[in-house]
């Protein structure tokens, strides 16, 4: 089981912006029992659709080469509760990246109307001698990124299409050779 | 620019990026006693200072945490003569002499105030002008 609050990718402008949507179903467990008898989708778990969101927006300008984390969420602002059935689109928009880290403005809609605002911090974190632990498995990143159609959607500035880092293909032709040889 | 505008763009960084009050934020306050920032905050903060201002800020310049771990610096939990001397020459715009009596690392974020940004800012913007 993966840690998965956007469902896929529908827009992603390298260095910009990148949308995804998620659909609210009742077949959620948390959807249960967080107000019983009132099935809403939790706000925090609406940042963390956002956080996922923007910080594949982030890690992507350096072509996945930064360990980022969400540091800080500076403002979340709900207007309205979502609800089993809604399909919300969130909105990451680049407002500040450098080596340290980023900032990115988020918003969550429902059709037309908006459903939250929420800005958030992201952090590189430093290289350290002898420890340059990734924070995902490379090969296995590669296939959440597929799945979450970012190469499908995903363009450059000038609009051609995205393309995948190198290190990320070969840890995949890795996987696949040791999979073969097995 | 005056320092008064410098004074106000920095209150308006510090109650977007910290959630205190206007009033909060005064020129004696200190960062992280009085206005609650963590160290996460600092990140926050550089960001809206290097809009705000247009200038840039490199890493470890406002928060010297290069200096603040490293061990040639680091005696016993305290910055030793050789950090102090580094950290002077590094942040010029910092009044230290409070931190020297005690120099242990973990009160330098204590002792950082609001004043003290401003001159960081200052210094700054004079060498983008010079």
């Amino acid at each position: 089981m993966r840690w998965f609050w956007i469902d896929h990718f529908v827009e992603f402008e390298t260095g910009r912006t990148a949308a995804a949507v998620k659909n609210v179903s009742l077949a959620e467990e948390h959807l249960h029992d967080h107000f019983l008898g009132f099935a809403v989708m939790p706000s925090s778990l609406v940042i963390e659709g956002l956080a996922q969101t923007g910080g594949l927006l982030v890690g992507e300008h350096y072509q996945f080469n930064e360990r980022v984390v969400l540091a800080k969420v500076s403002r979340a602002s709900f207007h309205f509760m979502a609800r089993p059935g809604d399909s919300l689109t969130y909105q990451a928009t680049m407002q500040d990246i450098n080596e340290n880290g980023a900032m990115v403005a988020g918003t969550s809609h429902m059709g037309d109307r908006l459903q939250a605002e929420i800005d958030l911090v992201f952090a590189h974190l430093p290289s350290r001698e002898n420890d340059e632990r990734e924070l995902f498995d490379p090969a296995d990143f590669l296939a959440m990124l597929r799945l979450l159609r970012l190469y499908d959607v995903g363009r450059q500035s000038d609009g051609s299409p995205l393309t995948i880092p190198a290190h990320l293909l070969q840890a995949e032709q890795a996987m696949e050779a040791a999979t073969d040889l097995n | 620019m005056t320092n008064e505008d410098v004074f106000s763009k920095v209150q308006t960084a510090l109650v977007d990026a910290l959630g205190v009050d206007d009033d909060e934020v005064t020129p004696e306050a200190t960062m992280v006693g009085d206005l609650g920032a963590e160290s996460i905050d600092f990140l926050d903060i550089v960001f809206r200072l290097e809009k705000s201002f247009d200038i840039k800020i490199p890493r470890g310049e406002l928060f010297p945490e290069d200096i603040l771990t490293n061990a040639e610096y680091v005696e016993d939990g305290k910055i030793n003569d050789e950090g102090l001397a580094k950290l002077k020459e590094k942040l010029p715009f910092f009044d230290l002499s409070e931190f020297e009596r005690n120099p242990v690392v973990q009160n330098f974020a204590n002792i950082l105030t609001v004043s003290d940004i401003c001159r960081y800012v200052e210094s700054k913007i004079g060498a983008n002008q010079a």
